[in-house]
């Protein structure tokens, strides 16, 4: 965990004061509503369908539990009870009043926890492995980084106006699980033949109306460099992005109408001219966040205790373990993942009493954190191998233990035409209709690894385009239509699907999922091939065959 | 369902209201003929034309303290007067959202 400063309380504080300020005035009058939707965006705060969402960081997924009780407490006192966990390690809260924001804010700012950098056109939330600092094999805890640029990003004065909201994840794992290719700046942490930190860094990724996968800009920055390139990078975009037209925005818009070669050069030449500057950084300072971070202390465990032994005789708790749980680096403990895809629920909701019970038994089995990840399930991160036991129990009373991680059924969902202002067509309950088709545990097991991402909108919140199946749900002649795409994927190896054919209707989505399946099933060579290993080997025409043969 | 933040033209093809969302809470609510807001569809001002869904949205868009975001949403009106909303987005805003919410599950 990291402990705030006094710095940081200030200015979450002093931020809690001005907007009390700010929706004070405008509930007055005094700011009419232009005037202040930028500062409420400055705040996380969205209008939705409904009402206000209130959209909170969670900086790189790392949360204690004395702030998930907060959350907690936000939910149940100022929403209806329930949170949903986004795509970007944020949470949301889709019914809270405006009157009462100021009043939540102050709620999580005595737990640390505030809203900034959650919207708006400036530096968003910094992203991470949600297995940041316990993953076997990482190179070192990326967190440490994480929260350097979130202290020079936030509030940042050049990084405020942005032409378009700016995104940065980071990892330091071979296998990426913090999606840094579809970033706009993704990092990986890699050390030089010195031994020394730095980082591959890479640029312009992205998804949305026109969706980019990310490119390597420079193979190695070292550690001490990384703000400089940043601002850099930042400058480079600052000056030319478009701000004439929002959907040629983003950085991935310039980065390819210049071309990385002529991108890499301008940023280079802004690098040499700030790179010796007060942006180098001394080993103390990150020596200084990095003692700020406390880590649990391990007790020497059995790599294989009596109790997971015993344990294993019981079929559903071993569904269960092969699923949620992976090995951590110390070997006495476990990394498990809480699935937030309950069978016909919506994806990455979470109820304050789940909320709760899950601080307690973080506090009891994981040394008070939890961890959110972007395929919007929770983690517990130092769980004693012994107590993984007792834990799967605890969480299967929650309704927490369905065991579909990494399974069809564990499925990203943006909001969509529920909840989204933005939406054209609903993803939530073609969700929870795939839910209940494959609910049955051995068949989701017999398919195995493949994920489903659905987005209501071109915007792809629900990161359709990098789905093993993606879907998208748009809006034709009044009616909802999805675009199925197969072969997208957003790790080491991020790719983006391929269309199948043409839009298919509301009705129709889970019988076309089902046929995509089906045909897998029968096309793969054995058992252990995946799915994107078929989609691969076979590209996308036989699936295309199945699914439109009879349509 | 075309999001109305793209609504760039007023061109109505049938019965319309006023719709937005209302400042201190943020519900949805509609505008009234009595240049007021109220939650109830069934009490909305309906506009058949597209110079009086200009008047009615221009009036909305000046009462900025009463409410955010106004737009112009078509409805159905039946023979007996009874007002309906005109899309399935307009249809989930009036009547929630079409999953059942976690903390009802």
């Amino acid at each position: 965990m990291y402990a705030y400063d006094e710095i940081d309380r200030t200015l979450v504080n002093e931020r809690v004061s001005e907007f009390r300020d700010q929706v004070k005035r405008r509930l007055s009058g005094e700011l009419t509503e232009d005037e202040f939707k930028i500062l409420r965006l400055q705040n996380g705060v969205y209008l939705q369908l409904h009402a206000y969402m209130f959209r909170v960081a969670i900086p790189y997924g790392t949360l204690a539990s004395n702030q998930l009780r907060a959350l907690a407490h936000v939910a149940r006192k100022y929403d209806r009870g329930y949170g949903h966990f986004t795509t970007r390690q944020n949470i949301q809260f889709n019914w809270i009043k405006l009157a009462e924001l100021p009043d939540a804010l102050a709620d999580l700012a005595e737990v640390g926890i505030h809203a900034m950098q959650t919207s708006g056109n400036n530096m968003r939330n910094v992203t991470s492995d949600q297995w940041a600092g316990v993953a076997p094999g990482e190179i070192e805890d990326p967190r440490i980084w994480s929260e350097l640029i979130r202290q020079h990003t936030t509030l940042h004065p050049e990084f405020s106006f942005l032409p378009r909201k700016f995104k940065i994840a980071i990892t330091a794992s071979d296998h990426d699980r913090a999606a840094i290719k579809i970033h706009d700046i993704g990092l990986k942490l890699i050390k030089n033949e010195k031994g020394e930190t730095g980082f591959e860094v890479l640029v312009g990724g992205g998804l949305g109306r026109t969706p980019f996968i990310g490119k390597t800009i420079k193979h190695f920055v070292h550690g001490r460099d990384i703000l400089s390139y940043i601002e850099a990078i930042l400058r480079v975009y600052n000056q030319y992005g478009r701000r004439d037209n929002i959907y040629k925005a983003r950085i991935k818009i310039l980065v390819h109408e210049l071309g990385i070669e002529k991108f890499s050069r301008e940023v280079e030449e802004e690098w040499q001219h700030i790179r010796n500057s007060s942006l180098q950084i001394d080993d103390e300072v990150i020596e200084d966040i990095r003692s700020r971070f406390t880590y649990p202390f391990y007790e020497k465990l059995p790599h294989n205790p009596d109790e997971l032994r015993q344990a294993a005789a019981d079929p559903d708790f071993e569904a269960w373990r092969k699923n949620s749980v992976a090995p951590h680096k110390n070997p006495g403990y476990s990394i498990v993942t809480i699935s937030l895809k309950p069978i016909g629920a919506p994806p990455g909701d979470a109820t304050a009493e789940q909320m709760d019970a899950l601080a307690d038994l973080a506090d009891k089995y994981s040394f008070g954190e939890i961890r959110v990840g972007h395929e919007q399930n929770l983690a517990l991160p130092h769980v004693a191998k012994r107590d993984l036991p007792a834990l799967w129990k605890a969480l299967d009373k929650l309704g927490l233990a369905t065991p579909n991680v990494n399974l069809i059924t564990d499925i990203i969902a943006c909001p969509g035409l529920d909840y989204c202002s933005l939406a054209n067509a609903r993803s939530i309950p073609i969700a929870q209709e795939l839910t209940r088709r494959f609910a049955n545990h051995e068949l989701a097991n017999l398919i195995g690894r493949l994920h489903i991402n659905i987005s209501g909108c071109i915007n792809a919140c629900g990161h359709h385009h990098v789905g093993h199946i993606g879907i998208l749900g748009v809006e034709k002649n009044g009616e909802e239509v999805y675009q199925i795409t197969i072969g997208g994927r957003a790790d080491e190896s991020a790719a983006l699907g391929n269309l199948i054919g043409p839009g298919v209707k509301f009705d129709e989505v889970a019988d076309v999922v089902e046929d995509i399946v089906e045909a897998y099933l029968a096309l793969r060579e054995r058992p252990e091939e995946l799915f994107m290993d078929t989609v691969k080997r076979l590209g996308v025409e036989p699936f295309k065959e199945r699914v439109y043969a009879t349509r | 369902m075309t999001s109305p933040l793209e609504q760039k033209k007023i061109k109505i093809a049938g019965p319309s209201v006023v719709t937005a969302n209302r400042t201190w809470d943020g519900i949805v609510v509609y505008r009234t003929a009595a240049r007021s807001w109220s939650a109830e569809l069934s009490e909305a001002a309906i506009v058949r034309n597209s110079d009086e869904a200009k008047a009615l949205l221009a009036e909305s868009v000046a009462d900025d303290v009463g409410a955010i975001g106004p737009y112009i949403a078509p409805v159905q009106v039946g023979a007996d007067g009874k007002i309906e909303p005109g899309n399935l987005r307009e249809q989930i805003r009036r009547t929630g959202v079409t999953i059942g919410q976690p903390a009802q599950v």
